[in-house]
């Protein structure tokens, strides 16, 4: 294993979120803050509580399961697609470097960017509404599970994207519009039964779930089913890095 | 001298059909300047970029220190330092960095001795700490430079290393590369300048379509396709040639001033002695003589055109 290389990549990688603080951390948090604002404050005074929990503190692990997703999305994606623009992805080619490890430096440091921006909006909540957090050890479970899973996507789309635009695509239009529908600001049980069913394809349900249920032990689905299509989705993720790798899917000529 | 690196039988074909690569087999010597000459899109590009791990081989087998590329290729890539082509460089990251980040990327541990000592080798210190957009173009490529060095490679590979760079300034990465050399160091180069071939290269490969023409030291090849000049400085013009030195296939030139004539040195004759003596029988006088050795660039010239 070379762990040097592994660490070089990381550091690397942190050290652009530390010159990138404003974009990196403090723009997600302050969008999270104006979320609070719009959702918790004018509209939750409308919706007194959902299931037993009040409107504010219910969008919590919603809220944070929002920023973690996009920001793994796009911290990975960006990472590596930024080496294929600019050509320097040659050295990584190049170096005594398994696919692994190339994969463990650059989703290593978009997971911990997510997991610590995750935790820093978590601390920025704890600033709006009283928080309690019943299972605080499957919450950071289900926050790394999750910036690990979607850190190993955005780094297939940074592989597969050719453009700016194709890096935007799927964010923009797959992953924001699945996290809005997935039950960030509401219980699917709010919905009417039809949609209810529509709303259980999308896998961000599942995430959401599950991290609210480490909050509040409300959950729209099983904890245990929660666990598993995450899992599930991260074996997919890892089966189609590995043969990105094996076939040099546009890396290699 | 052993082999550094041994090619043998590789082929290359790209999913759109083209044959970049076509059965290559060549061995660079361990210690040596090579230099890869070629026209644009003859394949030195995608040579280098297989045996430096970016493409993958359609078939064949490449050897870097004894281990193979694919089967072994932790140890062949940290023998090999790679500059490309094109002024890869991050843009916001020091100098400093980028070399430092280099060195860990290849396993070695941190050794900011060394660091130093490349950057002052590349006349790069006092610029350590800028960032690499802030440089120039010439810097720029001696940060690459700098980056393949970082981890003390024991083969060097320059792609066009001194393209769209100033005279001086090429000349001082002939200096480089001149004291890698005495280090140990085994260089590799493609130009197009063949000038730069000429002066630094031990071994000359020539490659055209894919394939190699012809590998040869540098100066066996001038001695063996280096072709001579006899130019004669008559006393007076003359208007054309006479009958009996049509078979010379003399040039006359400068409105009849000069008579101009190419012949192999390691040919069994010259006709040097004939080719003057018809002259006196002839009546033409000269005043002056001089001759040239053709240069790699015509030797060059003269392979590509007849592969």
């Amino acid at each position: 294993m070379n762990h040097r290389a592994i660490r070089a990549i990381y550091l690397f990688e942190m050290a652009r979120t530390w010159r990138t603080l404003l974009q990196s951390i403090v723009s997600p948090v302050v969008s999270t803050s104006l979320y609070f604002v719009v959702f918790g404050a004018a509209i939750g005074s409308r919706i007194s509580q959902v299931e037993g929990v009040s409107y504010g503190t219910f969008i919590v692990p919603g809220l944070i399961m929002l920023s973690v997703l996009t920001q793994s999305i796009a911290n990975a994606s960006f990472g590596i697609y930024f080496p294929k623009f600019t050509g320097t992805i040659y050295e990584i080619l190049s170096a005594p470097i398994s696919y692994f490890e190339i994969v463990l430096g650059y989703v290593g440091a978009a997971a911990t960017k997510s997991i610590i921006l995750g935790l820093i909006i978590l601390a920025t909540a704890g600033l709006f509404v009283p928080l309690h957090i019943h299972h605080p050890v499957w919450m950071l479970a289900f926050l790394v599970l999750t910036a690990v899973t979607f850190s190993l996507f955005g780094f297939i789309i940074g592989i597969w994207a050719d453009g700016f635009e194709k890096l935007q695509m799927i964010p923009m239009l797959v992953v924001t519009p699945l996290t809005f529908l997935g039950g960030s600001f509401y219980s699917i049980d709010m919905l009417p039964p039809t949609w209810r069913t529509v709303a259980l394809l999308n896998p961000v349900v599942y995430l959401i779930s599950g991290f609210r249920w480490s909050f509040y032990e409300i959950a729209d689905v099983s904890v245990t089913v929660s666990i598993g299509m995450t899992t599930a989705f991260l074996v997919i993720c890892l089966v189609v890095i590995w043969w990105i790798f094996r076939t040099g899917y546009r890396l290699k000529n | 001298m052993s082999s550094i690196i041994s090619v043998a039988n590789l082929s290359k074909t790209y999913g759109s059909g083209f044959k970049a690569l076509k059965n290559v087999n060549l061995d660079i010597k361990r210690g040596e300047i090579f230099a890869l000459l070629g026209p644009n899109g003859a394949g030195k590009t995608t040579l280098i970029s297989i045996i430096c791990g970016i493409a993958n081989p359609s078939q064949g087998k490449v050897l870097v220190g004894g281990e193979d590329i694919q089967t072994s290729y932790r140890k062949a890539r940290s023998l090999i330092g790679l500059v490309p082509q094109e002024l890869h460089t991050d843009a916001f990251e020091s100098v400093w960095a980028t070399v430092s980040f280099s060195r860990g990327l290849f396993g070695k541990p941190k050794n900011p001795d060394h660091i130093e000592k490349v950057l002052k080798d590349l006349s790069l210190w006092d610029k350590k700490d800028n960032k690499i957009i802030t440089l120039s173009g010439g810097m720029k490529r001696r940060v690459m430079i700098a980056k393949a060095l970082s981890h003390e490679p024991q083969i060097l590979f320059l792609d066009e290393p001194t393209a769209g760079v100033d005279v001086e300034l090429r000349k001082g990465m002939w200096e480089v590369v001149r004291g890698l050399q005495q280090s140990g160091v085994t260089i590799i180069l493609t130009t197009h300048y063949i000038e730069e071939a000429e002066e630094m290269a031990d071994r000359i490969g020539v490659i055209n379509k894919g394939e190699i023409v012809l590998i040869e030291d540098k100066t066996t090849l001038m001695q063996k396709l280096g072709k001579k000049r006899l130019t004669l400085h008559l006393q007076g013009k003359i208007a054309s040639l006479p009958e009996s030195l049509r078979h010379y296939e003399l040039e006359l030139c400068d409105n009849g001033a000069t008579l101009v004539y190419d012949y192999d040195t390691k040919g069994e004759r010259t006709g040097i002695t004939s080719l003057l003596g018809d002259l006196r029988t002839a009546g033409i006088r000269f005043n002056d003589l001089d001759t040239t050795q053709s240069s790699l660039e015509d030797i060059f010239v003269d392979l590509v055109r007849t592969s």
